[in-house]
């Protein structure tokens, strides 16, 4: 097993992992963590598909990728960490279920 | 360097893109500038949009490198009439919204953030439609969530926290499993590019999941049943020029991306099956969101749940376009769909924006008589409510005899059931509100004045749907310039 | 030419351009709403005058436009077209004469009223004029969505329920209407109305499946057409204003509906294939069926509106018998009652109208000695009512004949049985109430008589209904003259059927 395809199967094992959590977990701020998780889940995929000639160098295009999806999941949290600020404001608490009645 | 270059055609994508994005920073660095701004943003586009189907039109499908970098490294641009129409649509939408918030907005702080706010989903709009690579798709994609999110959390409702919070998480899951997508999609074809996946070699067991990822993570974002959950309580409680961006333009997105990925990379490998599945939900989505439109106790939730089962219809797209000789009349009637459900729903959510503004309530059980305060919104709604229905004169109805054509010369006639139970629905749920609103009561309700602009945008986009009922070889043409189909 | 590539179009849009300015226009700019109102009708008259010298002087008028990729929508006049598009812009003016002073007290918007009414018979126009199933179709829908507004414009709860009904019953049909038209273009590609009809060539490949669309479409058509059991929007619909039962019955929506159903036979299928496909038969009984039924229920109605309501879904299923018999001579009286029956149900309406404007009556029972107080009225009320039932030489009594002798001529002798029964109904239920009218002492008091030489309503109240009683009336009489509704109904059937 090639190091490549082991980042490959752990990234997909975090993106199942972190999706997982955020199912079931009704704190909000759990759930943004794990949607982080599952972010560097696939970040760490794509970084696995950077090494297309192993033995050369690795292809910079998905290393690219990476860093675009790292400034997007920042932002992404810093906006959803708001969020979960105003709602606790106004509801007293940062829990809610996935399938809340309007 | 002469003007021409600057300005020229094929430079016309980078303005498009690059005008909203501006005055979006201009917008969060001095916020007095944001409204006039913007509304300067909205002409000036619209210009832009103009000249730019009429170069597609004449010349095929223009594309552009961005900075003259080769694809992979570069962001690559493209417009052919599938785009141009999109944006199009934006711009048509973009604008009456822009020209309804103007009014719509005091001088409350909610006012600072909506314009940039609102000049970044133009822009996140603009590049999705005219992207020619699958990672610059995520990019918009990701900009156009936030900031969709980011509107629909101005509102100073208690429920709109909770249900940008709900939205926010549901895109974020679409947009990564968009991304794994990509990811694959890289692996397998070593280019980001859509035409040059396209022209890609034989069939792999990673495209197919690649596929599965994309669609799934794409359905999630433009709600189609049973992923539609999200939708009803962010749209119905965002502020009202919000939740007419939000169902007219922004679920649009995501679905584009779809239809391009399976116009394109996805061509070959489409099981007929898939294409079924898709029938299926949608046929789930048309009855069920309209079943929940006749239930809703407020207008705007109805509305809301109105888009659900309107992109049933626009899903429908897919199973029928399925069979050869159905192909192109399908794509027609989906796409015509698309754009009389944008001007229309637009109308229907500004107009019952205004009715919240007026009386500061929409709970549809106490709106007897609203139309004697209202006639120019109501008129609206009644006219926007006509191509939601799918009757003449409208683009709704254009939508519905293609779809009709396209079922019934291939025999598909399950369909066709489904298509006119759908109409049968909305009329129930639309005339449900009208009747009420038509009535005639004496009893004089107090209510605040609505600037007249509210009241006209939502009238002339109503038009529009209208004027797109008679206008359809003109529009079809532009559709398919450059070939998309 | 271009005169003769706009005409259609023009004719349409004298009553559409005046609607859309009345919407718009202040509650009490009373003089312009009328102006535009009359001015309008007028101009249409005119035209449509021009269009039936054109007509029967060979021209030929058309306007085509591209409406939908491989669909034109196409307005021409043709022999069937010309006539009942006279009939609409004489009626539509009549009416809107009518309108203008029944609702002078009416608390609603007039302008929203007049706005709709004439995109109403913009519709009607457009209906008229069609020169295919897409076209008709469409504004055969547009007729839907503009008389809605009519039947609920009191806005009362009673109201707003009589339109849940009209809207649930025809926007089902016009669905039923849709696909049968889809359906049809998927097989044949394009729909255009052709005298004899077009579909004969494809009886082998397509017989079943054009039995299907056939009954789809009478099914679409049949619900304004208040065929049973498809007909009970109607007497709901009678909690509208007098004008909006009158251009309901006699003009828009039922004839829409009967007229949709000729052209369909005539014009799409052609008679004799038709027949050729065992539709004829069927479609008759049904039409019989409606014929008597409406009569029944017609005799238990007090409500004078309620009971010509029943009337007028007996009477136009008169239509559809015509065109359901095989042969020439069913097919004029069929053609000729669309004309005939719009004359005298308008009268009816209009003086019921009156009725209840000026004397509150709104009963049979309340109708004894109305004749004493207003005895025009009751006298075009008399002339309408005796028509109906068939008197020569009324109006009536010619369609009757036709229809009569066209069954006998087809072998179908129980045409007779329906028609004779039918004409003693329509006797048991208007004599008394012409008896009443004429021949028994009020039992309340009316309001005071006006002074001695005023009329005994309003001028443009009476008017309207005393000319198309005696349109009625010259029709029967005056029937062999030309451009009489026979001449035309003769002209039209002898296209029909091939040589």
């Amino acid at each position: 097993m090639t190091i490549s395809l082991l980042y490959a199967l752990v990234g997909v094992v975090l993106l199942g992992m972190g999706l997982y959590r955020l199912v079931i977990d009704p704190h909000l701020v759990k759930k943004i963590l794990a949607l982080n998780i599952s972010g560097a889940g696939v970040f760490l995929f794509l970084v696995a598909v950077a090494d297309r000639t192993p033995g050369f160098e690795p292809d910079p295009v998905p290393h690219a990728m990476v860093l675009t999806g790292i400034v997007v999941a920042v932002s992404a949290t810093a906006v959803a960490l708001g969020l979960v600020g105003r709602i606790r404001e106004i509801k007293g608490t940062a829990e809610f279920s996935e399938n809340e009645p309007e | 360097m002469n003007l021409n270059d600057f300005l020229g055609p094929l430079t016309l994508p980078a303005w498009i893109v690059s005008l909203p994005l501006v005055a979006a920073g201009l917008g969060v660095a001095l916020p007095k500038i944001g409204r006039p701004a913007a509304v300067f943003t909205a002409f000036a586009t619209s210009l832009l949009v103009v000249r730019l189907a009429g170069e597609v039109l004449r010349h095929g499908t223009i594309q552009l490198q961005v900075g003259g970098w080769p694809a992979t490294l570069g962001i690559a641009l493209q417009a052919d009439g599938l785009s141009v129409v999109m944006l199009s649509m934006t711009c048509l939408i973009g604008g009456a919204v822009t020209l309804y918030a103007a009014g719509y907005f005091g001088a409350d702080s909610a006012a600072i953030s909506f314009w940039p706010l609102w000049l970044f989903l133009w822009a996140a709009l603009n590049a999705l439609f005219l992207s020619g690579d699958i990672f610059n798709l995520y990019v918009t994609l990701e900009l156009l969530g936030l900031s969709a999110v980011s509107l629909v959390a101005l509102s100073r409702s208690a429920e709109a926290p909770p249900a940008a919070m709900r939205y926010l998480l549901v895109s974020l899951i679409g947009s990564l499993s968009y991304l794994m997508g990509v990811a694959l999609l890289y692996a397998a074809g070593g280019t980001l590019d859509l035409n040059a996946l396209a022209a890609a070699g034989p069939h792999r067991p990673s495209i197919s999941a690649a596929f599965a990822l994309m669609a799934a993570g794409l359905v999630m974002k433009s709600a189609l049943f049973p992923m539609h959950f999200w939708l009803p309580p962010a749209h119905a409680n965002a502020p009202a020029p919000v939740s007419a961006a939000l169902s007219a333009l922004v679920v649009k997105g995501s679905f584009y991306i779809l239809m391009r990925l399976w116009l394109t990379i996805f061509e070959p490998f489409i099981n007929p099956a898939t294409a079924d599945l898709i029938g299926v939900m949608a046929a789930f989505a048309i009855v069920w969101g309209s079943i929940q439109a006749l239930l809703a106790q407020r207008l705007k939730m109805l509305v809301a749940y109105s888009t659900v089962a309107q992109i049933g219809y626009i899903f429908l797209i897919f199973p029928l376009s399925s069979m050869p000789a159905a192909t192109q009349t399908a794509w027609q009637g989906g796409l015509y769909f698309v754009f009389s459900h944008a001007c229309a729903k637009a109308a229907v959510f500004l107009a019952a924006g205004n009715i919240v503004y007026s009386v500061g309530h929409d709970r549809i059980s106490e709106l007897n008589g609203i139309a004697q305060r209202l006639p120019v919104s109501m008129f609206a709604f009644a006219l926007a409510g006509v191509s939601l229905i799918g009757l003449p004169p409208s683009g709704g109805f254009v939508a519905k005899w293609l779809y009709l054509n396209a079922a019934l010369t291939t025999g598909q006639w399950w369909w066709t059931v489904l298509i006119l139970g759908g109409g049968l629905l909305s009329t129930a749920y639309v005339f449900r509100f009208f009747s009420r609103a038509f009535s005639y009561t004496t009893e004089t309700v107090g209510g605040r004045p609505v600037p007249w602009i509210m009241e006209w945008t939502a009238f002339v986009l109503a038009m529009c749907a209208v004027i797109l009922g008679l206008t359809a070889p003109a529009v079809i043409k532009l559709f398919t310039a450059g070939q998309p189909f | 030419m271009f005169f003769d590539d706009w005409l259609p179009l023009m004719i349409l849009l004298t009553s559409l351009l005046p609607g859309i300015v009345i919407f718009v226009l202040p509650e009490d700019r009373i003089r312009l709403r009328t102006g535009l109102n009359m001015g309008g009708a007028t101009l249409k008259l005119v035209l449509i005058g021009v269009m039936l010298w054109g007509v029967r002087h060979g021209h030929v008028y058309e306007t085509r436009l591209s409406i939908l990729p491989n669909m034109d929508l196409i307005l021409n006049a043709d022999a069937m077209s010309a006539m009942m598009t006279a009939l609409s812009g004489i009626l539509w003016f009549l009416t809107t004469l009518y309108a203008i002073a029944y609702l002078e007290t009416s608390p609603q918007s007039r302008s929203r009223f007049f706005g709709f009414f004439s995109l109403c018979v913009s519709s009607t126009i457009g209906i008229a004029l069609a020169g295919n199933l897409i076209t008709f179709l469409m504004f055969y829908e547009m007729l839907t969505l503009t008389t809605y507004p009519l039947v609920v414009h009191r806005g009362t709860p009673d109201s707003m329920r009589a339109g849940r009904i009209y809207i649930a019953y025809t926007i089902g049909g016009g669905a039923a209407f849709l696909v049968a038209v889809a359906w049809l273009k998927a097989l044949v590609g394009s729909v255009a109305f052709t005298e004899g009809g077009m579909l004969a060539p494809f009886v082998d490949t397509y017989a079943t499946q054009l039995r299907f669309i056939f009954m789809l479409m009478i099914a679409g058509l049949g619900v304004k057409a208040a065929l049973v059991p498809l007909h009970g929007w109607l007497p709901n619909a009678m909690v509208a204003p007098a004008p909006v039962s009158a251009l309901l019955h006699a003009v828009a929506v039922v004839k829409a509906g009967a007229f949709g159903i000729v052209r369909v036979v005539y014009d799409v299928f052609g008679i004799e294939f038709s027949a050729e496909l065992g539709l004829l038969q069927p479609l008759a009984v049904v039409a019989a069926f409606t014929i008597v039924y409406g009569s029944v229920r017609a005799l238990f109605q007090d409500e004078l509106k309620k009971r010509l309501a029943f009337s007028t879904v007996s009477q136009v299923s008169y239509i559809v018998l015509g065109a359901s018999i095989l042969g020439p001579v069913a097919t004029i009286g069929g053609i000729v009652h669309l004309v005939h029956q719009g004359l005298m149900k308008i009268t009816l309406f209009f003086c019921a109208g009156n009725f209840a404007e000026t004397l509150g009556v709104h009963h049979v029972s309340q109708m004894n000695g109305v004749g004493r107080r207003m005895p025009w009225s009751m006298a075009a009320f008399t002339l309408g009512a005796l028509g109906m039932i068939g008197v020569p030489p009324l109006a009536g009594f010619i369609s009757k004949w036709y229809l009569a002798t066209g069954g006998l001529a087809a072998g179908q002798p129980w045409v007779i049985v329906i028609l004779v029964a039918s004409s003693l109904l329509n006797a048991a239920y208007f004599l008394p109430v012409i008896y009443r009218g004429w021949f028994q002492d009020a039992a309340e008091s009316w309001p005071d008589k006006p002074a001695a030489g005023m009329p005994e309503t309003h001028w443009m109240l009476l008017i309207p209904p005393l000319i198309t009683a005696l349109l009625a009336l010259l029709a029967g009489v005056l029937a062999d003259a030309p451009f009489s509704p026979l001449e035309w109904a003769r002209l039209i059937a002898a296209r029909e059927y091939q040589p």
